[in-house]
This record gives structure tokens, sequence and C-alpha cells, in this order.
């Protein structure tokens, strides 16, 4: 019993961390999108969004001490009054000391090659000359939890967010309802039909899930450029040519659908039809309504690979920067302020948050819609 | 699944005019219902993959006008044979797209069916409490929008500022050590790996769906011989789910060929870190996107197209000697 506890515990501890660092970018993500662009700068601050703050001195300490202090390359004589330095606020930095120790320190007076400096957990101590460079190039090293929100505004008009986002639900939106109809249509074809012919139609839809892209994207593209020409508006630059083709059903989709159909009792469809309902009455009154979970599975693995769809709208849509969807739109800004790490993540965040909690949402449908297609591999 | 590549066997006009009512009546009716798709793919896959081969033996440049299109025979599968983009083999930097697809694929083809493979046995462990949380969470990354993905891989392995080179400083690892990731030449694939770690959601998802449609007589069976942890592995669970395996292993092969979106997306097709991402499909879509060169963009679409044919027949043919299906007699 004691030793199954302990198995248990350990396999669960053991999935817990692979799952952390599996989703660690996530917690990289939030962290660095409430960064500002003066903390993403400065070498060995925290990996959490954070501001430094001062130390302020105490009156624990005061004493007057002479220091001997690196003052333009020469050693000179510093006198400091530390009675009068009660309250005065003094930033606190990482320094390496000659005997290898890094120690952190409150610089009460810095000059450009050494500084007077005190140790802020031991207040009543006497301050110390530290020679050995310049402060300000060592890291701070007193910080405090500070995010900022302000990337997101910034993020939003940069990569047009409005714009984008609208663009991406239209895309979702339209394509989602093309695959719906086609896609239903077709998997009753398929699964409620006696037709010679009809397995093997099937083995062919199915392989195209195997077909590069690339051998039909060039004419396609091509012929959407000289579409473009004629000026109607449907060419290249619109989303027409992402639109149309789904409504022509998609072989993923229809697998789907189809599988699920297959388990379906057929009596109810011959009931309806003795009742005189033809096909189209059989798929609407009968099919359809016993079907919503897998119907359910589609619509929302469909409107998710719209939401993430980054090729097609790139080639049609890269030329017309009104029209472009969250993942393009985010790739665009890349390209110009990739410097810039803070906003990255946060667009990625703008770009990933409707998808999830889509996921969180609907998740029971997507793993059951996975399942079914892994059913009859 | 194993006659996939068979040609469709139609009808012929005979078998359908000696049909009977009934029968000409379903052959009407599931015509009319799989239209649509027929439809779509005459125009969207069947016309533009002729069209490709025909492209493949012109001369056509959107940017020269469609007025200046000559026939080149094979002139640009001549020229595709000395390409040095293509098959040059040197050193990184020089290396053609071929190698270093083939490089990557190397090492991403391992983690791609392994990985969900090892998951799929963790989440299937007995001994594993909350299940379905964790098989939720580990399938959630895989719908994220891949290009958001790839940027957030892409800032936790920043070699200044990730979270990984800091953790492997903090391990004591000298700066001057740290590997460049993304940025360096020698890094730039286990990166990219990396980068495509979310995909894995699907077939993780499949595979444990297959481990756990393994019938328990099997393993009692097993059991009561006798057979230890790797002998029912390899006896019982791998052969169960080897069609799941085998199925993952093809698109994978074949996604792998097609690799380029990551590099598209993350450093906008050029090639860098010193050409090491200059992948054979990124060399065909810079072909016929950004110089709009149809016709020797559609001369590599139809070699990747004959490529990947020969190696999943290759596969098919290969699936009878350790592809295990219950329904049939071996």
């Amino acid at each position: 019993m004691l030793k199954k506890t302990l198995t248990s515990f350990l396999v669960t501890a053991f999935t817990t961390v692979c799952l952390a660092l599996f989703l660690s970018p996530f917690l990289f993500m939030i962290f660095t999108s409430l960064k500002t662009t003066a903390q993403m700068s400065v070498i060995g601050s925290p990996i959490w969004p954070a501001k430094s703050v001062p130390y302020t001195l105490t009156d624990a300490n005061k004493g007057v001490y002479t220091l001997q202090v690196n003052k333009g390359g020469t050693l000179v004589d510093v006198t400091i009054d530390m009675s009068t330095m009660v309250g005065k606020k003094v930033d606190v930095y990482s320094l390496p000391f000659p005997d290898g120790t890094t120690r952190t320190m409150a610089v009460i007076q810095g000059f450009q090659k050494g500084s007077i400096v005190m140790d802020p957990a031991n207040p009543t101590a006497a301050p110390i000359a530290w020679n050995d460079g310049y402060f300000k190039g060592q890291p701070r090293a007193l910080w405090e939890w500070s995010p900022t929100w302000a990337n997101f505004p910034e993020m939003w008009g940069d990569i047009h967010f409005p714009d984008a986002l609208w663009n991406t639900i239209y895309y979702a939106f339209t394509t989602t309802i093309g695959t719906l109809l086609s896609c239903i249509l077709v998997a009753f074809g398929f699964s409620r039909f006696r037709f010679p012919g009809r397995d093997s139609l099937f083995i062919l839809l199915i392989s195209i899930l195997f077909l590069p892209i690339a051998v039909t994207v060039i004419p396609t593209f091509t012929f959407w450029t000289q579409v473009t020409k004629l000026g109607l508006g449907v060419g290249v630059g619109t989303w027409w040519p992402l639109i149309i083709p789904s409504f022509f059903a998609n072989p993923y989709d229809v697998f789907l659908l189809r599988q699920y159909f297959m388990t379906l009792p057929k009596e109810l469809d011959e009931a309806a039809m003795i009742d005189g309902a033809g096909p189209f009455r059989i798929l609407w009154a009968v099919i359809i309504p016993q079907s919503y979970p897998v119907i359910v599975a589609v619509t929302v693995f469909h409107i998710v690979w719209a939401w993430n769809d980054y090729f097609g709208p790139l080639i049609y849509l890269s030329t017309n920067r009104p029209a472009m969807p969250i993942s393009v739109a985010l790739a665009y800004f890349n390209g110009m302020y990739g410097s810039r790490p803070e906003l990255i993540q946060a667009g990625a965040l703008l770009a990933l948050i409707f998808p999830l909690i889509l996921f969180f949402a609907a998740q029971r449908f997507f793993v059951q819609g996975i399942v079914i297609t892994g059913v009859e591999k | 699944m194993e006659n996939l590549l068979a040609p469709p066997k139609l009808p012929s006009a005979s078998s359908l005019r000696n049909m009977g009512p009934i029968a000409k009546r379903e052959f009407r009716n599931g015509m009319l219902f799989i239209a649509p798709w027929i439809v779509g793919f005459l125009i969207f896959t069947l016309l533009p993959m002729i069209a490709t081969l025909v492209f493949s033996f012109l001369d056509l440049k959107v940017t020269q006008g469609l007025s200046n299109i000559k026939f080149v025979g094979f002139g640009n599968y001549i020229t595709m044979l000395s390409d040095k983009q293509v098959w040059n083999l040197g050193q990184t930097g020089s290396l053609g797209s071929i190698w270093i697809t083939l490089r990557f694929g190397l090492i991403a083809l391992p983690v791609g069916i392994l990985l969900p493979l090892g998951i799929a046995l963790l989440m299937n462990n007995k001994h594993l409490k909350g299940q379905n949380i964790f098989r939720s969470l580990f399938y959630m990354p895989f719908i994220i929008p891949f290009v958001a993905s790839v940027f957030l891989w892409g800032g936790v392995l920043n070699p200044e500022t990730g979270w990984v080179n800091r953790a492997l400083m903090s391990f004591g690892i000298p700066k001057g050590n740290l590997p460049g990731w993304a940025n360096d030449p020698n890094w730039v694939y286990p990166a990219y790996v990396l980068f495509g770690i979310w995909g894995i959601g699907n077939a993780f998802l499949t595979t444990l769906a297959g481990l756990q449609g393994v019938p328990t007589e099997l393993y009692d069976a097993a059991k009561v011989d006798g057979a230890g942890n790797w002998a029912v592995f390899f006896n019982i669970t791998f052969p169960m789910i080897s069609p799941i395996v085998f199925f993952n292993l093809i698109l994978s092969i074949v996604g792998l060929f097609q690799y380029f979106l990551v590099p598209l997306a993350f450093n906008q097709g050029t090639g860098e870190p010193g050409g090491s991402t200059m992948f054979y499909n990124l060399y065909l879509y810079k072909t016929f996107y950004t110089y709009q060169n149809m016709s020797y963009g559609s001369t590599l679409a139809w070699v990747l197209f004959v490529f990947i044919l020969i190696v999943t027949a290759f596969l098919f043919w290969s699936a009878r000697y350790w592809v295990y299906y219950a329904s049939e007699s071996r």
C-alpha cells in the first residue's frame, strides 16, 4: 500500500516537472510582456517584471569616515559624514570584489572609477571603498515586483490589433460556415450511400492529406495574381482566394464527420425514408441532430485552424496591410521591431488568448475529436 | 489504409448501365452529396497539379508578363540538376537546401515520433493521478497560433535574455560557451526542433487513444506468462499501436520535407544564420513568391512531390513488416 502511494507520488511529481518545463514558455511570455524596456536592457535583471528600488539610509550609523577612493585614476581621501545622509535614497548594485565575491552594496557616493559603498543588510557597519570600476556598469541588486501594462496598448496600436482581430474573426467565421456546409454534405455522401467507386474516392480524399501544398499553390497563386489585374476586387490582397476553397470540403473534417456518421444506426434513416423523407431531409432531421458532438468538434477545430493559419494569409494578404490577420501582422511586426522582446511577447499573448479561451471552454470536444480520428488508423 | 496509393477504381460505363433502380438512386444521391468535394478536388487540386507540371516545362516569370511564355522542355530540370542552392555539398553556409532539409529532418524526426510516444506512455501509466488534467495541458499548446509559439520559444531561447541560457549560466556554464540557439548555425536545428515541440499534441493524443484501446486481456495474459515490462512493450503495446505510430510517422516525414514556415516567420526567410536555414521548401517559396519565377518554382515543387511519393510508397511497403493490423490475420 505504502509502496503504491510512493510510486504514485513519484510518477505524478515527475509528470508535473515535465509539464512545467513543457509549458514554461507561457510564463516567460507573461513575465516578459509585463517588463519595461528599461528592465530588458539591464543584464542580470530578474526574470520577473520588476523595477529596481533604492535603499533609504537610516540613522543606524552616524559616524564620519575617511576612505581612499579611486577618483579619476588616482586614489584620493574622501571624507563622508553619515549623519548628513540619513533619509537619502541610494541605488543598490551587485558589485564584484577583488577577493572574488559579489556583494550587494548600496552606493553612497559614486565616481567614474570608484565608489563609497555600504552593506544595506548591515546598516551599522562602516562604509567601505569599492575601487573596481564604474558602479553603473554593474547589475542592480534590489528589485521589487512591478509589472507594466504599457506594452499591450503599444502593441495594440503597432499591429493594428482591432483590424487584425476583425480580419481573423471574419476569416474564421466565413471559412467555418463553408467547411461545415460542404464537409457535412460530403461526409453524408460517403457514409450513407453505397455506390461503385465510393471507397476508392474516399481513399483518394484521404491521400490529399499527404499532398505537399507546393504542388498546387503556384498555379493557384498565379491565377489569382492575374484575376487581381481585372480590378474586380477579388484577387491577391483580398480574402476570396482563401474563403472560396473552404466551401469545397477538406479531407480532415470529412474524415472526422464520416467516421462519426458511420457509427449512427441506419434504422432511423430507413424509418424516415419509409415516411417519404428525401436524403436532404434525412440529413437535416436525422443525422445532424444526432451528431452534435462531432459538429462542435469540427467547428472548434476549424476556428482554431483558421485563427492560427499563417501561410495562406501570408501569400495572399501580406501586400495589403489593413487585411492582415493577427498571425501575419505579428510576424510582420517582428520583422520590423525584432529587438523589442517585451513587445513581441505582448503581441504573442494577444494572438493566443482567444484560442486558449476557446480550448478551455470546449476541451472535451477537442479531445473527443482527435480520439475519433485515432480509432480507425 | 494500406492501399492508399492504389489508383481509384472508378466504375465502368457498362456497370453503371446495368444498375437496378435502387442502385441507380444510391449512385445519384451519393455523387450529389460528394459533388462539392469532387468539384473542389478537380479545381483546387488536380487542375493546379497538372498546371504545375506544365509550368515546369515553361519559362514563366510573372514579372516578365504572361506574353513572354516560352516552352523550354526539360530546361528547368537541367538547371535544377546543377543548382548549387539545391545540391551543393559543403560547409554550413554553402550547403544545398536538400541537405539542409535532410539534416534537420534527421534531428527532428526522432523527437517528433518518440516524444509523443513517451508522453502518451506516461499519461497511460496507471500510477499517474489527475490523468485528464495532464492530458489536456500537454495537448493545449497544440492550439496556440503557430507564429505565437515560434516567438515564445524564440524568446525562451534568446541567447541573451532567454530563460534557457540564464538557467545554463546559473549551472555554472561560462558565458562564452553558451549556445547561440537560433542565431548560431551549429545550434539552429536543435533550436528549431524546440520551436516545433508544441506541435506534438495531435500525435500524442492519437497515440494515447491507441494505448487506451489495447485490450486489457492481452496484458493479463502476458502477466500470467511472466513477461517483463520491456517484453510487454515490444510484444503487445507497440504492435497494437503501430498503425497510429505509422500514421504519425508518415505525417511527420511528409511535413519535414515541406518544412519552412518556422524560418519564414522567425527571420523572414532570409536563411540566417549564415544560410543554414534555407530549407528546400523555403527556397521553393522564395523562387515563386519573392522572385515570381513560377516555372522554376513548379519544377522544384514536382521534384519534391515525386520525392515524397517515393518515400511514402517505400514506407507503405515497409509497413507490412512492422505495422500490425488487428483485423487482419498475419
